[in-house]
């Protein structure tokens, strides 16, 4: 009954296979976004010493990393159900990479629901150890996979992972601090501005450094760094990092965690512009050869329309549940 | 250094088996959560305050530990199974997406709620983060499940050749998602879950109520383990006899759909009529002691009992056996086994459940000593039968992946090798004990300290509750 609707093309005439390779990195870019300020956090746990802070700064993001961290399921499950072969030969390809990437979720996840167990000093030194290195090797190992994937790398180590998740860390401080400053008040909201301010110069060199590196490993990326719409987002990302630094001096936190939002949706439109038409290099699949076929598509495409606008409102209830300043006090 | 092929088929029973451990105890408690929230917003009894909290927090931390040990095996489909992945990906990615948008996000972001958000938000969004919670756990079985029953019962597809690799295409998405397997198994797997949580509860609150009522030690908020204890059998006793009359008919449906599997479950090598259901059955040599039922045995078994079983009633009912199939059998050793502890756990379970209710009418449920260490005991058997029942399922397909469409030694990546394989098998060993053990750990601390009491609460415990020793016995 639904076969010739379904079945007959796509949907609606619509340029499916386009539309979920654009998904798929929308997804990516929202996880990085909520997942990346949460690392952040992590990361910025580990230069506070005082008690209060570090409480203050598990309390703000309590409530959310479990729904952020989620995007990355979701983004799985989306490459995997548009194009398994790709899901398939990028995970098998990079197979150590993708277990120290498991190794370092486990560690994040864990970490703060075992802080606040005990409040011994040893087991918290210990786990507030295991947070921050989680916090800051999950964005690095996860922007060294993406680095790896647009260079076409068959090794699980090359310079170019490294380069760009080098960068994705300094990404996640960038967002951190100005979550943080959202959520904190007092000494911990003044002082982590100078991390902020750093964090987003060294994203930039990041970026540069990382354009440079992939053009290096592949001349396919070097004539795509060369395009116009490549350019006009990394000249975007200058112009919003100087808004960035501008919103933390004017204490306009929200602007400045807008700022970040846009910067990393502009980083992974980069990553999908270097790849596209390829969606993976190293295998010699296309957007257009590696899509499922159309019967399924069309039923993705119908369920990702109806599931994606409910999920977006979860995330409104939580957000403004837990809007305004956390205290220390609270949570877990 | 291990084949790779057989590193990644350890490293994901072992990772699997870690992993349900935790959704047992998220999707068993769901239900519960859902009644005592309730029960919070609407009575003024205080008890209902402390089961949610205590309960909860169990919740978050076994949701967590699910949550991690749940993306290692999604990832797993991708770095050990690429073969599979590629060959099925048409038809068996759609549902885990499905599952990620519809179900785990539904869950975790209403969890933020449930948690943290008591004092945030009003009674009735608070209500509502608790029905979220536990519908987007249910969820997560379904689609999961539907993933699973569709590799067990395939149908809905077609092979087809695309660069030189053949391939399933999604044919009828009605034949292949509402496949015939799903609802057996979606029941059998809830009901499994909330039994396996009631048993857990039970357990717990027989080791308070032992100490208070049998030893007469002195016990904080006996009311609370009391009414957990009573809450916890009521279930047990809905669902223990459920799932044993479920599991037969569902063993028949196993009969039907894939017969080498039954043959393996029953150990019947030679196609034969008026087939014994063997309750235990010895090899006589050493030699056979992997092989039950192999030519030489000594056995107890009930005459015509698994043709009974099988057929629906007809003790001359004829079974295929082992030796009938062109591919090799799965472990039989392993099937057999497993299916036998499973179905003798299951009777114990109900056995369990009608001891305690005759107790609770006779009304002696709180002094009778031998049934709390029953339970005390039972606490984890539950989840012991799920990990056994998930064997029969999974080991007893074997050696197909995909039952009669792809051999499991045909799915595994191509460019695996066995070091990187062991190697990650030998990391995950290591990291996964180190885990259960601090969830254990954990777990064990949260129940030693107990409910929150006193001033925490928002309506004061009634006196006579927090004083320990004097508690009159009634409700
Ligand atoms: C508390 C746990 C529990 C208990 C007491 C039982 N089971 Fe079970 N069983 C499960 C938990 C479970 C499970 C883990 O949930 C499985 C694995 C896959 C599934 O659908 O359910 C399962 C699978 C499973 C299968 C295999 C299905 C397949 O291959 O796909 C059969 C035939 C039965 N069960 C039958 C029974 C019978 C006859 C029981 C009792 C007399 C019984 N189960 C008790
Ligand atoms: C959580 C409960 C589950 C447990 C305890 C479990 C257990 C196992 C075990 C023991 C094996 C190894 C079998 C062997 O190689 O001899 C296995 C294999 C496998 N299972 Fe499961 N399983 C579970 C659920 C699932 C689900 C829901 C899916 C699919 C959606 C699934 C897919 C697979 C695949 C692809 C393999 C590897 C290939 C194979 O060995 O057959 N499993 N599982
Ligand atoms: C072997 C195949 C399986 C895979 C690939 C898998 C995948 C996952 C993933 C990725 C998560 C994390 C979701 C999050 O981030 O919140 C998860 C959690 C969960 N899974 Fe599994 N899962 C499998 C087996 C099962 C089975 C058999 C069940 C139950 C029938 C189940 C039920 C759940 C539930 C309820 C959660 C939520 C976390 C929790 O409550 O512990 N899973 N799973």
């Amino acid at each position: 009954m639904t076969e010739p609707f379904l079945a007959g093309g796509p949907l609606f005439g619509l340029p499916l296979p386009e539309l979920w390779f654009a998904l798929l990195f929308a997804i990516l870019g929202t996880f990085l976004f909520l997942d990346g300020f949460d690392f952040g956090a992590g990361v910025l746990f580990g230069l506070r010493e005082g008690d209060e802070d570090r409480e203050t700064i598990l309390a703000a993001i309590g409530p959310f990393w479990d729904g952020n961290e989620v995007w990355l399921v979701v983004f799985g499950g989306a490459l995997f159900a548009a194009f398994p072969t790709v899901y398939a030969a990028l995970f098998s390809r990079h197979y150590l990479l993708m277990f120290a990437i498991l190794g370092a979720l486990i560690l994040r996840g864990l970490a703060p629901e075992m802080y606040e167990q005990r409040h011994d000093d040893a087991w918290q030194r210990w786990w507030g150890r295991s947070f921050v290195a989680g916090s800051a090797l999950s964005p690095f190992l996860l922007g060294a996979f993406v680095g790896n994937w647009v260079a076409g790398a068959g090794r699980s180590l090359t310079l170019s992972g490294v380069v760009v998740g080098a960068t994705v860390v300094a990404l996640a401080v960038v967002s951190g601090v100005a979550f943080l400053r959202v959520k904190a008040r007092g000494a911990l909201r003044e002082e982590i501005r100078t991390y902020g301010e750093g964090a987003v110069v060294a994203y930039l060199v990041g970026v540069v450094a990382s354009l440079g590196v992939l053009s290096l490993a592949a001349d396919r990326v070097a004539d795509a760094v060369a395009t116009l719409p490549v350019l006009a987002l990394v000249v975007a990302s200058v112009a919003l990092a100087a808004g960035y630094v501008a919103a933390l001096r004017a204490d306009r936190d929200h602007l400045a965690l807008a700022a970040s939002a846009a910067m990393t949706y502009g980083l992974v439109a980069v990553v999908a512009l270097l790849l596209y038409p390829g969606i993976d290099p190293a295998g010699g699949h296309t957007v257009d050869s590696a899509i499922i076929s159309t019967l399924p598509l069309n039923l993705m495409s119908v369920g990702a329309a109806i599931l994606l606008p409910l999920v977006a409102s979860y995330f409104v209830v939580l957000y403004s549940a837990f809007s305004g300043p956390a205290e220390p006090t609270e949570g877990y | 250094m291990v084949d790779p092929v057989l590193a990644s088929r350890l490293q994901f029973a072992l990772t699997t088996i870690v992993h349900i451990i935790f959704p047992v105890v998220s999707m068993g408690l769901a239900p519960f959560l859902v009644y005592f929230t309730y029960k919070d917003i609407r009575s003024d009894d205080p008890v209902y305050e402390q089961l949610r909290r205590f309960w909860t927090k169990i919740f978050a931390v076994s949701f967590v530990v699910g949550t991690v040990t749940g993306i290692v095996l999604e990832f797993e489909f991708g770095t050990n199974f690429a073969a599979f992945s590629a060959f099925a990906g048409e038809l068996f990615g759609g549902p885990l997406a499905i599952e990620g948008m519809m179900a785990f996000m539904l869950e975790a972001t209403f969890l933020g709620v449930f948690v943290f958000g008591r004092e945030r938000v009003g009674d009735k969004l608070y209500f509502v983060s608790s029905v979220a919670v536990g519908l987007g756990t249910w969820l997560s079985a379904v689609w999961i499940l539907v993933a699973n029953s569709w590799m067990q019962t395939p149908r809905g597809y077609e092979l087809a050749r695309e660069g030189g690799q053949t391939i399933v295409h999604l044919s009828d998405p009605i034949a292949a998602y509402a496949n015939p397997r799903f609802p057996w198994m979606f029941v059998h797997m809830q009901n499994a879950a909330v039994e396996s949580v009631a048993l857990l509860m039970s357990g717990i609150a027989a080791y308070y109520v032992f100490r208070h009522h049998v030893w007469g030690y002195p016990v904080e908020h006996p009311r609370f383990w009391q009414k957990t204890l009573k809450i916890a059998l009521v279930v047990l006793l809905i669902t223990a006899p459920f799932q044993v009359i479920h599991g037969d008919a569902y063993g028949r449906h196993v009969a039907e759909t894939q017969p080498q599997k039954f043959a393996a479950m029953e150990a019947v090598w030679e196609t034969d009529s008026y087939v014994p259901e063997y309750i235990v059955a010895f090899p006589t040599s050493v030699d056979q002691l992997l092989d039950p039922r192999a030519k030489e045995l000594f056995g107890i078994g009930i005459p015509g009992g698994a043709s009974w079983l099988a057929s629906g009633g007809d003790p001359n009912a004829e079974i295929r056996g082992l030796n009938s199939f062109e591919t090799e059998a799965p472990p039989v050793a392993i099937v057999f086994w497993a299916f036998r502890a499973m179905v003798g756990l299951g009777f114990w379970f109900v056995l369990l459940a009608f001891w305690a209710g005759y107790r609770w009418r006779t009304g002696d449920l709180y002094e009778d000593g031998l049934l709390h260490k029953a339970l005390m005991g039972s606490s984890l058997l539950g989840i012991l039968a799920v990990e056994l029942g998930w064997i029969v399922t999974e080991v007893g397909r074997q050696p197909w992946v995909v039952q009669g469409v792809l051999k499991t030694s045909e799915g595994v990546s191509p460019g695996l090798t066995g070091s990187e394989a062991t190697l990650t098998l030998a990391g995950f060993a290591a990291v996964y004990l180190g885990l259960l053990s601090l969830y254990t750990y954990v777990i064990t601390r949260i129940v030693r300290a107990g409910p929150p009491g006193g001033d925490e609460l928002r309506t004061p415990e009634p006196r006579d509750a927090t004083d320990g020793a004097e508690v009159a016995v009634d409700d």
